[in-house]
């Protein structure tokens, strides 16, 4: 798959995705385990997108370097009730220090 | 747009709150531009994910797993079942703006985290409106805009480690992720997650092991919701039973 095909295919699933509330009969997503499962999945997907880009090296294996300590950082932030950017910011400003420090 | 019957004073407040909310978005489209051609897409590439796919987790999700070498189609199956909440999102929405016909377009274009959390969070129809079409054009204009910036200023910037943009990137998805954690079954269903996609990683491409840890989100989403022997199991039961927040 080219980088445009990627491009373009999840671009187009996105869109069918969001037009589709727009279209089907209320009741047809309506049931409890439809909506028990659309409500969980961007939690396990974010959980595990956050686990996988901190925790993972290049190669596939499991490393702890700055991204951690990045992490740590914004988890700190967010139970401060730091906003979005702030939280961002914090993050990479942690990991970049201590790359400059030498570390991970 | 739909609020000729709002006050002059409700509205002013509706309109702060889509543009800060804009603003806030939109000043994290500057991070999306700048991992995305470090990832290796090229400006117009990036571009186009900003314009077309326009849902951020998904945006993040797609360079995120091209930078890691992994497959295209993992890259779209990861963006897509991300986007599965849109439709969510859309469903409700189609019901509180009264859409038809072509409007449905931009309406659906438009059916975002924010821009669903800031309509529903209005009181009156008017304001919902309101809300949902300010947050939906203040977010597209902002996000696109500074992504165009992103991704000129990240070209120039060389490494991202230096700058710890790769750091950047799961803290954006960790406070993504921390608004929809006020319940129980939710704080199980990231903590299994997390677990599952570190345990498959080092033995699949990128972007596998998340679709993976997406089966705790079935698996969850199959398990009755509370007061069951089932979940008493699974989860922790000292957690008050929240409902799950919206965005």
């Amino acid at each position: 798959m080219t980088l445009w095909t990627t491009v373009l295919l999840a671009s187009g699933l996105a869109f069918a995705l969001k037009f589709l509330g727009y279209v089907v009969p209320h009741q047809v997503l309506d049931g409890v385990v439809v909506s028990r499962v659309t409500a969980m999945l961007p939690v396990a997907l974010l959980s595990a997108l956050v686990a996988v880009q901190t925790f993972t090296a290049s190669g596939g294996g499991l490393t702890v370097d700055a991204r951690a300590a990045g992490l740590a950082v914004a988890v700190t932030a967010l139970l401060l009730r730091a906003p979005f950017l702030v939280v961002v910011i914090l993050a990479a400003a942690t990991a970049a220090t201590l790359r400059a420090l030498g570390w991970g | 747009m739909h609020a000729s019957c709002l006050a002059d004073q409700r509205r002013r407040e509706v309109l702060r709150q889509c543009l800060s909310v804009g603003i806030a978005t939109g000043a994290y489209g500057v991070s999306f531009g700048a991992l995305s051609v470090t990832a290796g897409l090229s400006l117009w590439q990036t571009i186009a994910l900003s314009a077309l796919l326009f849902s951020g987790a998904s945006q993040f999700a797609v360079v995120g797993i091209i930078a890691a070498g992994g497959a295209g189609a993992a890259a779209v199956a990861t963006s897509s079942l991300l986007g599965m909440r849109n439709g969510l999102y859309s469903l409700q929405m189609s019901r509180l703006l009264g859409v038809r016909g072509l409007r449905r377009v931009p309406a659906a274009q438009l059916t975002i985290d924010e821009s669903t959390a800031v309509a529903i969070a209005q009181p009156e129809p008017a304001a919902q409106r309101l809300g949902f079409w300010g947050t939906g054009l203040a977010v597209y204009v902002l996000w696109n805009l500074t992504t165009i910036l992103g991704a000129v200023v990240g070209n120039a910037l060389g490494d991202p480690k230096r700058f710890g943009l790769d750091a950047a990137a799961p803290a954006a998805f960790c406070a993504l992720l921390w608004p929809r954690l006020k319940s129980g079954d939710a704080r199980a269903v990231a903590a299994v997650a997390a677990v599952i996609a570190l345990v498959v990683a080092p033995h699949a491409p990128a972007g596998i092991p998340v679709l993976v840890a997406a089966v705790a989100a079935i698996v969850a989403g199959l398990l009755p919701s509370r007061g069951s022997r089932e979940r008493d199991v699974l989860l922790d039961l000292s957690t008050p039973p929240d409902e799950e927040a919206p965005a």
